[in-house]
């Protein structure tokens, strides 16, 4: 019904309370040092490289801080969602469908085609928007950029600034300020700096580099188990077996305990690179995450879908390299068989008893998972009777192939940021994150996360399902009175932060673990007096 | 049986709702405001562009065929009340077997003259902010009159768009017929805050006409200033939508009167929402609560005694809420804006004069008797619990922490709000409770 959407091309959006002057002055100088990397890249330049590229993203960060400052901090603080959905940027405009188009066009030549971005092939030096990067790599490496040193560094930058443009829009807000320190702590800290300079000190891991980011895990981390990245661990001394045995803490320990305890949120929106991008740079379309029924029963089959291709493909893989070098690995084809028998028909077992001591026990569910975990031990357990050295009758590189293209690069990658300015900053996080998946089973089922709904105060305006990044129909629940317990809930808080009647907690309890959902919650404040039963 | 609701706002549409728990029924819905129920709470948040109509929708569209509650977009003329038929105004005549009336509120408007011009409206239906956006392009000044809960989401609403706003406020401070004194300033101050007009203890006096039929000006009552304006929010109150009733045979006085089983005078015709004036209230309520969740809790009643069990209708310990531009309110039990002879009251304000938190109590015992939060949230169940087992104020000083809804990491207040209390009440008090939720859960089920 409004007549004041604006579809038009204009730069910014024309509401004048939306955008004054000195914003659009701030965008414009951020849109300078844009083009000034640009230019850099088409192969005009004023100045050294490391000149251009610390005026460009001086530029660019500056004026994210301007601009921040300018359309958050000089007013009173408060919920900041004006004129949102008239946002030709955040509500699919034309300028969110070139954005996008151009986001995911990025994406598709960083993965594919980085010699299109400059990427000097075969010892060639570097040209285009790689080249930029190449001083700032020398730096830490003595040694010129490579693409995924540009996009590491552009994605830190991206966290950092629009992490101080979330915390200025939120500032009444300590949960949103503090949970938004910690993303960009972690992605600076352990993503970014720590590696790079571990790297950097070990003269690259020339030849052997492995992952040293101390929060990243799998199954996010398809590449851990893989055979060069375990071997190239193992042969880096100390570092490495600290690598190695900090990463199966993490996943088996550290994980699972505080997941237990706060919910899957300590990791999602708390300490996750990929959730880190969507709460900061992605956060103006957090609003486009599809709230309908169906799209979360496509979220459920999918999520889970992912989930057991990346086991499948983790196991295939390991297998495949046991086999092949028996006299390497201590570990043999047949012990590995067996615990990951065991260790499935473990999961598929306290996924059934957890599932069933929870209030809305689900026997379909059940029957679904536990069938799942069963048919891979099956399989397993029939190849290693009957099958050669590969596990699945077909190999760990067939699985490992497909799973790095259409997950690792394909959904992750472009889908996951690309589409950010048409379907939400979180359709990764959403629909394919795989430790997501985990955590969320986790957080359905033994958790003492939920997010309280406060008594009868809801008053089903929405806002909370608008703003939730998930797809989450939060109202739902609320105005149930009941308390919220979802398995892909980030616990970002934004439900309780846009609340406008103070109806959202997220909250963590131990008393009612097992019936976070149960009907005396459910029962409404309002019904004293007509607390009789239905009539059916 | 066939039962026919009225009006698919929050009362017609909760009825509709438990019906269907309880019974096999045939249900219709009959609005000519929307085709689907919508949160008429959220109509602001769809003009300062925070959601959609589509948002604001609580249930996707495919619920209602899946529930079988049939909706019929069309407008009701007349009641055969023997005949038991409903005349519609584009469709067949429907015939029902029980009828439930949920048909609302309409804008006050005390014969202003200009009160009918273009560019004059209230804000309760759709239309109303559809009329809103249509007269925005070129708005340089909006009126608005009245101070109400109405009043402050219109200004909200303006200021969103940048767009200059006066209020005409008949009060000496904002809304301090309900507000006590301090809250009434705090809100007041913040309004100023928001570069809102705000003009106490005046009224207005006429609306002019541009020649054109819209509106181009007010003339205010008090200070005799007339103040350009191209949009006139009328604001000043709501009352039961109920003249198209009154030469029927249904016993209308304000409202709708109704039992407390919320049936009319005809049999098998009940009322509910902001139309229904209660015969016999509950001491200390009004007859007539045009709020949200009484219209809740009366929908949810009627379904009971529609469908056979015999249900009073029993609002239970007075709560709402609010949000005054960035102020959220909440208030629980006993909190009027004159305190009541045999209430004490204890207030705390944060220096900042932006939070605030207030608790009555009975003078003779000190047993508790309300909340009001100014900024500040507290927890529903808490706080009810406290006020219907009457709670010793000491008891609840000492466990006020139990109460803190406000997000983790929050600045708790606890600590000072005591410290105050304790010296302008004289009572000491021992910290027992910790910001917990398993000792919330612990107290709530004990």
């Amino acid at each position: 019904m409004s007549n004041y959407i604006d579809k038009s091309l204009s730069i910014a959006n024309p509401n004048p309370h939306n955008l004054g002057l000195t914003e659009r002055l701030a965008i414009l100088s951020g849109l300078l040092g844009l083009t000034i990397a640009g230019l850099h890249a088409g192969g005009v330049s004023f100045a050294s490289t490391g000149m251009t590229f610390t005026i460009a993203f001086t530029l660019m960060g500056m004026s994210l801080l301007w601009y921040s400052y300018q359309h958050y901090a000089t007013k009173k603080a408060g919920v900041k969602n004006d004129g949102v959905w008239f946002s030709s940027l955040a509500s699919r405009g034309v300028i969110g469908w070139i954005l996008g188009i151009v986001l995911t066009g990025f994406y598709v030549l960083l993965y594919w085609f980085p010699e299109v971005l400059g990427m000097g092939k075969a010892g060639a030096a570097n040209t285009g928007i790689i080249s930029l990067f190449d001083p700032l790599s020398n730096v830490f490496h003595g040694k010129p950029a490579s693409q995924w040193f540009m996009y590491g560094t552009m994605y830190t930058f991206a966290i950092l600034f629009f992490g101080i443009k979330f915390i200025y829009k939120y500032r009444q807000n300590r949960y949103q300020v503090i949970r938004t320190l910690s993303v960009m702590f972690f992605q600076l800290f352990l993503a970014y700096l720590i590696p790079e300079i571990l790297s950097g000190l070990n003269g690259g891991f020339e030849g052997n580099w492995f992952d040293m980011d101390l929060k990243n895990q799998w199954p996010l981390d398809y590449d851990f188990a893989q055979q060069w990245h375990i071997d190239n661990m193992l042969s880096a001394g100390n570092i490495g077996w600290f690598f190695f045995i900090w990463s199966l803490l993490l996943v088996f320990v550290v994980s699972p305990y505080l997941t237990y305890k706060y919910g899957k949120r300590w990791y999602c929106s708390w300490v996750c690179g990929c959730g880190g991008l969507a709460e900061t740079a992605g956060d103006p379309w957090r609003h486009l995450s599809d709230k309908s029924i169906n799209a979360w029963k496509i979220e459920r089959w999918m999520i889970h879908a992912v989930l057991l291709f990346s086991f499948v493909m983790t196991i295939a893989v390991v297998y495949s390299y046991l086999g092949k070098d028996p006299s390497k690995y201590s570990l043999t084809q047949t012990g590995f068989t067996l615990i990951i028998i065991g260790l499935l028909l473990a999961l598929a077992a306290s996924y059934a008893f957890l599932q069933k001591k929870n209030a809305d026990g689900n026997k379909n569910k059940i029957y679904l998972a536990s069938g799942s975990a069963t048919l891979v031990a099956i399989l397993l357990g029939m190849n290693w009777l009957f099958g050669s050295g590969n596990a699945f009758f077909l190999g760990g590189d067939a699985f490992k192939s497909s799973y790095g293209f259409y997950i690792g690069a394909l959904f992750s990658g472009v889908v996951g940021v690309g589409f950010y300015p048409i379907m939400g900053s979180r359709v990764w996080c959403r629909f394919g994150c795989p430790m997501a998946a985990i955590l969320g089973l986790q957080q359905k089922l033994f958790s003492k996360f939920r997010i309280t709904t406060n008594g009868g105060q809801c008053i089903s305006c929405g806002n909370c399902s608008t703003y939730c990044e998930m797809g989450i129909d939060v109202r739902s629940y609320a105005q149930k009175g009941q308390n919220i317990v979802r398995a892909s809930c980030v616990g970002c808080g934004i439900c309780s932060a846009v609340c406008p009647r103070g109806v959202l907690r997220l909250e963590n309890g131990s008393e009612d673990i097992f019936s976070k959902t149960d009907e005396y919650k459910a029962i409404h404040i309002s019904n004293e007096g007509v607390k009789i039963d239905l009539l059916r | 049986m066939h039962i026919a609701i009225i009006g698919n706002g929050i009362s017609g549409i909760t009825t509709a709702r438990w019906i269907r728990k309880l019974s096999d029924h045939k249900i219709t819905v009959i609005s000519s405001e929307t085709e689907h129920f919508f949160s008429r709470t959220a109509m602001m948040y769809i003009y300062m562009g925070h959601m959609r109509y589509k948002e604001t929708k609580p249930y996707e569209d495919y619920f209602w065929d899946k529930n079988r509650i049939d909706l019929v977009k069309d407008h009701v003329d007349n009641i055969n009340f023997d005949g038991k038929t409903l005349s519609m105004r584009i469709g067949a005549d429907i015939k029902y077997d029980k009828l439930v009336l949920a048909l609302g509120s309409a804008t006050n408007k005390f014969g202003w003259p200009g009160q009918d011009l273009n560019r004059v409206a209230g804000l309760y239906s759709y239309s109303d902010v559809e009329n809103m956006e249509r007269h925005t392009p070129g708005l340089k000044r909006a009126v608005i009159v009245g101070g109400g809960l109405i009043g402050i989401e219109m200004a909200e609403m303006f200021r969103s768009r940048d767009i200059p706003v006066t209020m005409l406020v008949r009060e000496s401070s904002y809304w301090n017929n309900v507000l006590p004194a301090e809250e009434s300033h705090m809100i007041s101050r913040h309004i100023k805050g928001h570069h809102i007009d705000l003009r106490l203890s005046e009224e207005l006096e006429s609306i002019e006409d541009d020649g054109n039929g819209n509106a181009c000006a007010v003339k205010m009552k008090n200070s005799g200033e007339r103040m350009k304006c191209e949009y006139v929010g009328l604001t000043a109150g709501v009352h039961p939508n109920v003249q198209w009733l009154k030469e029927t045979m249904l016993n209308v006085e304000k409202g709708i009167v109704v039992d407390k089983h919320l049936e009319t005078n005809i049999k098998d015709v009940y009322a509910i929402g902001d139309c229904a004036q209660l015969s016999e209230p509950r001491p200390g309520r009004k007859n007539i609560e045009a709020i949200w969740y009484a219209g809740r809790m009366m929908g949810e009643t009627a379904a009971y005694n529609i469908c056979g069990k015999s249900v009073d209708y029993d609002p239970g310990i007075w709560f709402n809420s609010a949000k005054f531009l960035d102020i959220e309110y909440q208030v629980y039990g006993d909190v009027p804006g004159t305190l009541h002879d045999y209430l004490s009251t204890l207030y705390w304000e944060h220096p900042e004069g932006d939070k605030a938190i207030r608790i009555n109590y009975h003078t003779d015992n000190n047993k508790v008797a309300g909340f009001n939060l100014m900024g500040i949230r507290f927890r529903h169940e808490v706080c009810e619990k406290w006020i219907r087992d009457g709670t010793s104020l000491q008891e609840v000083l000492e466990n006020l922490n139990l109460a803190n809804f406000d997000p983790e990491f929050y600045k708790t207040y606890e600590t000072l709000i005591r410290k105050s209390f304790s010296e302008q009440s004289g009572i000491s008090y021992q910290v027992k409770s910790k910001r917990i939720l398993d000792r919330v859960t612990a107290f709530l089920t004990s």
